[in-house]
């Protein structure tokens, strides 16, 4: 209960920290990779000021056995790299620069702009479906 | 910002720090990672593990939330492009890109290089370029997004 509680505030943060930094306008984002075009490098504070508090997290997480409301840190392994991996940071990088969305501006922008916003979410759960029953391989028993 | 007349590197910043400490208090109080690509999958059924299904959609819907919240104290834009099919082709493209790449600017991004991971790195630099080459390439083709 208090760790889904605490997952709303964080979602809510996050989505208002979108808004108030530009990010969930695809058009400014798109700028940011439009280096030969009119570059707005609005997007490079913005992760600098997300990287900020993030890098101060990992630290306390290194001192820390358990979270605070959890038993216990799921944390991602941080290796190999491997042909998945790139080939979807290449696929999400491609399909990120049409529009100037990724998914959380995509869902956030929900409450501005609702119609578009839905359509680009619901073409990217398509995208995702598709990855769970045609790109994901099947455990071994 | 002298030579970027557009650029917003104050209000980036403030809005950036919100998003890092969001994901700070996703990480130190639930143990878990505000990858956003991740947590919708989670959402809909569609992956393996990960986050339990109340703490994803919560943390989902929290998103249009906090924006709605922004929206009402300052000026927000979503300049969209025009092409209905364009977005439909991105958000396909995006869909499966951050679920085969397992994560996308927040998880590998924002969550990841903070934490210097290797395969944060890799994928951060890799999906900067590939956008970077694809809106350079339709700015030489003359294609308008």
């Amino acid at each position: 209960m208090r760790q889904s509680l605490l997952s709303l505030v964080s979602g809510t943060l996050f989505g208002a920290g979108l808004a108030v930094s530009g990010m969930i306008d695809p058009a400014r984002v798109r700028a940011f990779l439009d280096v030969a075009g009119a570059w707005d490098p609005t997007l490079a504070f913005v992760m600098a000021g997300a990287i900020l508090p993030m890098a101060i997290a990992w630290l306390i997480v290194r001192r820390r056995a358990a979270p605070i409301l959890a038993e216990q840190f799921h944390t991602p392994a941080t290796s190999p790299i491997d042909a998945r991996l790139i080939a979807g940071a290449a696929l999400f990088g491609i399909g990120w620069s049409l529009v100037g969305l990724c998914p959380g501006p995509a869902i956030a922008a929900l409450a501005i702009k609702p119609a578009p916003a839905l359509l680009f979410i619901a073409a990217m759960a398509l995208g995702a479906a598709i990855h769970r029953f045609a790109l994901t391989p099947r455990r071994s028993a | 910002m002298p030579g970027f007349p557009h650029a917003m590197p104050f209000a980036g910043f403030i809005g950036g720090l919100m998003i890092g400490v969001a994901a700070a208090i996703m990480l130190l109080g639930n143990g878990r990672i505000a990858g956003v690509s991740g947590m919708f999958a989670r959402v809909l059924g569609l992956s393996e593990g990960g986050a339990p299904w109340m703490m994803a959609l919560l943390f989902t819907a929290g998103l249009p939330l906090g924006a709605a919240l922004a929206a009402a104290n300052v000026d927000v834009e979503a300049r969209f492009p025009t092409s209905l099919g364009l977005i439909a082709v991105a958000g396909l493209i995006v869909g499966i890109g951050t679920r085969l790449g397992a994560g996308c600017t927040s998880g590998h991004g924002v969550c990841g290089l903070s934490r210097l991971s290797p395969r944060s790195i890799v994928a951060t630099g890799t999906f900067m370029a590939t956008g970077i080459a694809t809106v350079t390439l339709m700015r030489l083709a003359g294609v308008v997004s």
